[in-house]
């Protein structure tokens, strides 16, 4: 099976250059995956697990705020953050998934509902996929 | 002629004032080569992010975004000001203040209220000085930048110039081009231009057409613009941070050579003081023996 070139970017820096077989990412329309000489696609990606196989190991990430440019081959995933699955650190997504949730019971005004309600899609995302690895 | 005492004292003064300004420049250049590696782990983030708004702005309707608009009326100005948060650096936080301050006054007079949104304590105490409003203003950060920084800026601007706070948002920051050259340098954040195709590196005519968008383009513009803006915030923070250190680094490079040269110059006075004195005093031991031989 052919690959192709999968990269994924943050601002600080490049989490993963390598060829892939196959990238199944967690885009804003439902899931989608990506093979060798996929068309060009450029599409916006939800907070969520992004699958990578590479040398058949099934490898998964945490993505949050990026979207995926797919041309010619090369697959380029930009994302505001993107972690491996071992990377991820467990303690302090926890304690952010306790914050989120006791400011969304708390029903107060003061609170900024969508950012606490994005905050917790992030933990809980982030404990999923540390439980993948 | 000043006394023997007085000028050993100076030596040793400028020597320990030198000792400062050696440390400072070695650990400027420490930072400035953690500052220029970020950069550097920016720049194919950002320059992705440039070729494909550029690829995705040409598909998309002229008007289709708010971010992308130009108010008809102008009414007010946002100018957020990146300096870093101490001196010693040189003309650095100075030209970039004067760029910015000089930028408010063109849009005073061109009928704007302008308001500062600063990052780093010298611009925040220069336009409060300057008796400017200040939208929110971050003092000592930026020896910790992060893109969390870029974010809620970025969130303070795009909100402001939706709900028609702010007719305009610009961006002042020190360009990094060079060890020797951190210019100051403006940039119009909102409205929106959008890169030019032509500015991206590669990308032939073919291959664009058959992109295949999701969500359709207008609704992915609508959520890549925004995020554009933050990444013009964070390119500029990264450069001011880096040109700071630069700017810091040939400041105390010529602080050092000064004290070189104030201290070889100082010893020179110490030499010839103590000569004269010594001549004196033969002077007087000789005449006193004449005297006594007389």
């Amino acid at each position: 099976m052919g690959t192709l070139q999968l990269e994924v970017v943050t601002p600080d820096k490049t989490v993963i250059s390598a060829e892939a077989e196959m990238v199944v990412c967690p885009g804003v329309e439902g899931e989608f995956g990506v093979l060798s000489q996929h068309v060009s696609l450029l599409s916006a990606l939800k907070t969520g697990p992004l699958r990578c196989r590479i040398s058949d190991r099934d490898e998964y990430l945490f993505i949050s705020g990026g979207f995926a440019d797919v041309n010619s081959n090369v697959m380029t995933v930009l994302a505001e953050s993107a972690e491996r699955a071992a990377d991820i650190d467990t303690a302090r997504a926890q304690a952010a998934r306790d914050r989120a949730e006791k400011r969304l019971a708390a029903h107060d005004d003061a609170v900024d509902a969508a950012r606490a309600e994005s905050a917790l899609t992030r933990a809980v995302n982030r404990l999923r996929i540390a439980g993948l690895r | 002629m000043p006394s023997l005492k007085d000028v050993k004292t100076k030596i040793v003064g400028v020597g320990k004032t030198k000792q400062i300004t050696r440390a400072m420049n070695m650990v400027a250049s420490a930072k400035l080569r953690g500052a220029q590696a970020r950069i550097e782990r920016f720049r194919p983030y950002a320059a992705k992010y440039r070729q494909v708004l550029a690829e995705l702005a040409g598909k998309a309707e002229g008007n289709a975004h708010p971010l992308l608009v130009e108010h008809e009326e102008k009414k007010s100005c946002a100018i957020v000001m990146v300096t870093s948060d101490r001196g010693l650096c040189g003309s650095f936080n100075g030209n970039i203040i004067t760029r910015a301050l000089g930028l408010a006054r063109e849009k005073t007079s061109a009928g704007m209220s302008v308001s500062f949104a600063c990052i780093g304590r010298k611009g925040r105490d220069a336009a409060r000085k300057a008796g400017y409003s200040m939208l929110t203003s971050y003092a000592d950060r930026m020896g910790s930048i992060d893109f969390a920084l870029a974010t809620s800026v970025a969130a303070e601007a795009i909100q402001g110039y939706e709900a028609l706070a702010f007719d305009e948002v610009w961006l002042v920051y020190g360009e990094f081009v060079s060890m020797g050259h951190q210019p100051p340098r403006a940039l119009c954040l909102l409205p929106l231009k959008t890169p030019e195709v032509g500015e991206t590196p590669q990308g032939s005519g073919e291959a664009r057409c058959e992109y295949v968008y999701e969500p359709r383009e207008e609704k992915l513009l609508a959520e890549l613009l925004p995020r554009y803006v933050r990444v013009q915030i964070y390119s500029g923070l990264l450069d001011t941070s880096a040109s700071e250190h630069a700017a810091r680094m040939a400041a105390m490079d010529n602080a050092t050579r000064n004290c070189n040269e104030l201290i070889n110059s100082l010893t020179l006075l110490y030499n010839k003081t103590r000569q004269a004195s010594i001549t004196s005093e033969l002077i007087d031991i000789v005449g006193g023996a004449e005297a006594l031989n007389g």
